[in-house]
């Protein structure tokens, strides 16, 4: 351990809170709701001692939209919740595809419909964080399946918003955010900001084309912006009639994650030439992850982002291997997707293994039904 | 400050229908903010959605049109992140005391200094006239065909009983008390709060038998009532009403220390 750096054990939860300061955040608005709410409670202890803000709103949809406020402010900006508090927020992230927002949203996900198992993990919000909210939008998700990726990915979330000036999101769940684990903090953290209109700056955010990424007009520096969810124009004309330029509006707002989903995607690989390939991510991994490392019959791709979704890590896999067991805990959310990719890459046996109730699925459940795809 | 200097010139013709009160309430504030010698470079101004919250893309300024009912909320975000900025919410009756309700009391109870000024026309003007929170009692709109049966919230009381630090209501036929009272509200440190009931001959008055523009402002004069002579006067003076009255005027001025203060914002700037 390097001089500077830290060593704690900690939370996922709290790890969340140590990255999300160490990435240089400024506002958090919370709303107490389980299993997200250790997150709250750091930063409320810790975000004013380091001269941020935390504000505890009346609702989520406060909560979301104070956060969008603030990061026009030009702070980096949070919120952390689960289920219920999510579906809240669904309008106002749209709002923030639309208008370019950076910001960040902590999902740490709970079994759900409705209020469900608030303390119990599942991962059934993976679809509603690319389409929760009405129209096309794209947005950047990470899983972690780690206390540390909990640090790391958080780290990353904010990067990700703050360089493509969209909402990123952390898909926790209840598992990982309250498991316990050695989580090691660098003495430098690597973090950067947004490319702002009328500041000159020779970092490489600032080498985006301002054709994918437009800079970012902050509040109260003379830019005097138009921000709006509505259709609007590069000089934030509002023209909602106008076709032409919802269209490309529309389109760049799209193409400017899914043109970058090489830079944005991370996975690791096990076993890369193993004939049976689990896909899985966060702890639902956790159970593949230990089959994987003990049995070389065994790969594992563990997506660490999910959003936008990672098409070249699956085809590569698909390419390789014989079958394909994809794992979630829900009834099929990314099944479907990476199906499709998988059978595109020339996979011929794609199965699922999807487990609700709270509990990961065990390597012993993986092995079962491997035994069945007649992989072991 | 020329109005043009304070308007953008380039974003006309606006989306409002002849006769509607937000021109009037523009001028006022127009005047308001050019006579006290704001900066608009640090004035931010915020809105939801609906017709009055159209106004801030027509201001000079860095403005952010939002989302229906929250834009109290993306104002106290703003306001936390850059405290030495001046915020000014425009937003009307559905998108404040409706589906922005929660977001509305609970802002003059956090008290973040911000001026929230609610142009109350009684009905959902942009989409095309249906009863509102503020609609009075057997009024006809668009969804109330046989008179509205429920009854309307009276915005300014719930901002003083919520904890607003300033309260006011006029019309828009009280111009010159308007712009003295948006003056007032701009000045004062914390949640300020000014309701203007407005006129929409388009889609209130034209299914209430008073198309003309000018027979709306008649109804409000005849309607108001400053609010001093009827503190303990009649229960229904919520009621916008040509039976009932308007009470207009001053509800509160008072100086809570606002919230940025109380949590040191300022001291640490963000």
């Amino acid at each position: 351990m390097s001089d500077g750096a830290r060593e704690l054990f900690v939370q996922g939860n709290e790890a969340c809170v140590e990255a999300s300061l160490a990435s240089g955040l400024r506002f958090f608005a919370g709303y107490p709701i389980t299993p997200s709410t250790e997150i709250a409670e750091g930063i409320a202890a810790r975000l004013p001692k380091a001269g941020g803000v935390f504000l505890q709103m009346e609702d989520e949809i406060a909560c979301i939209s104070a956060v969008i406020g603030a990061s026009w402010g030009g702070v980096k900006s949070m919120t952390a919740t689960s289920g219920p508090g999510f579906s809240l927020m669904q309008e106002a992230i749209g709002y923030a595809a639309m208008s370019e927002t950076p910001i960040v949203i902590v999902n740490v996900m709970r079994g759900g419909p409705s209020t469900g198992q608030p303390t119990r993990a599942a991962q059934g919000d993976v679809m509603q964080t690319k389409y929760g909210s009405h129209g096309d939008y794209q947005v950047i998700a990470f899983a972690p399946a780690s206390v540390q990726e909990m640090f790391d990915l958080t780290v990353d979330a904010f990067n990700y918003a703050e360089k493509y000036r969209v909402p990123a999101f952390l898909l926790s769940d209840a598992e990982i955010g309250h498991m316990r684990g050695l989580l090691m903090i660098p003495e430098k953290v690597n973090t950067f900001t947004r490319k702002e209109r009328g500041v000159k700056r020779d970092d490489w955010v600032y080498q985006i084309p301002d054709s994918l990424v437009k800079p970012f007009p902050t509040f109260g520096r003379g830019n005097k912006a138009i921000v709006t969810g509505m259709t609007h124009t590069d000089a934030d004309r509002i023209e909602p009639e106008d076709p032409k330029v919802h269209t490309e509006l529309v389109t760049r707002l799209n193409e400017k994650i899914t043109r970058s989903r090489k830079d944005i995607n991370k996975y690791e690989v096990v076993n890369p030439d193993a004939k049976t390939v689990i896909v899985s991510y966060g702890s639902s991994a956790l159970g593949a992850f230990e089959l994987a490392s003990k049995d070389p019959r065994i790969g594992l791709l563990r997506l660490k982002s999910l959003w936008p979704l990672p098409e070249e890590p699956v085809l590569e896999a698909a390419g390789k291997c014989e079958r394909m067991l994809i794992a979630e805990m829900n009834f099929g959310q990314l099944y479907w997707p990476l199906k499709r990719v998988a059978l595109e890459g020339g996979c011929k046996q794609v199965e699922f293994l999807g487990k609700i109730g709270g509990d990961p699925p065990t390597p012993s459940e993986f092995k079962e039904k491997l035994g069945k795809m007649g992989a072991i | 400050m020329d109005l043009f200097e304070f308007y953008r010139k380039d974003r006309w013709p606006h989306v409002f229908c002849p006769g509607c009160g937000n021109g009037t309430v523009m001028n006022c504030f127009y005047r308001a903010f050019s006579e006290l010698e704001l900066s608009l470079e640090n004035t931010a101004f915020i809105s939801g959605i609906g017709c009055s919250s159209r106004i801030p893309i027509y201001i000079n300024s860095d403005a952010m049109h939002t989302i229906h009912g929250r834009a109290l909320a993306f104002a106290t975000g703003l306001k936390l992140s850059r405290p030495e900025m001046k915020i000014v919410v425009f937003t009307g009756d559905g998108d404040l005391g409706a589906i922005g309700g929660n977001h509305f009391i609970n802002g003059c109870r956090r008290n973040v200094d911000m001026t929230v000024i609610c142009i109350n026309n009684n009905i959902y003007g942009m989409t095309g006239g249906q009863a509102s929170i503020t609609t009075p009692h057997d009024f006809r709109s668009t969804t109330t065909p046989d008179g509205n049966k429920e009854y309307p919230f009276d915005l300014a009381e719930i901002a003083v009983a919520a904890g607003a630090n300033y309260v006011a209501r006029w019309t828009t036929r009280h111009v010159h008390e308007l712009t003295k009272t948006m003056k007032s509200a701009l000045q004062k440190k914390g949640f300020s709060f000014v309701e203007v009931v407005s006129q929409c001959p388009t889609n209130f008055g034209r299914r209430n038998k008073m198309t003309d523009p000018t027979a709306m402002l008649d109804w409000f004069k005849a309607s108001s009532v400053r609010r001093d002579k009827t503190r303990s006067a009649a229960v229904d003076h919520v009621d916008l009403n040509l039976a009932g009255q308007v009470t207009i005027g001053e509800f509160v001025n008072r100086d809570r220390a606002c919230y940025e203060e109380l949590i040191g914002v300022g001291k640490h700037g963000v």
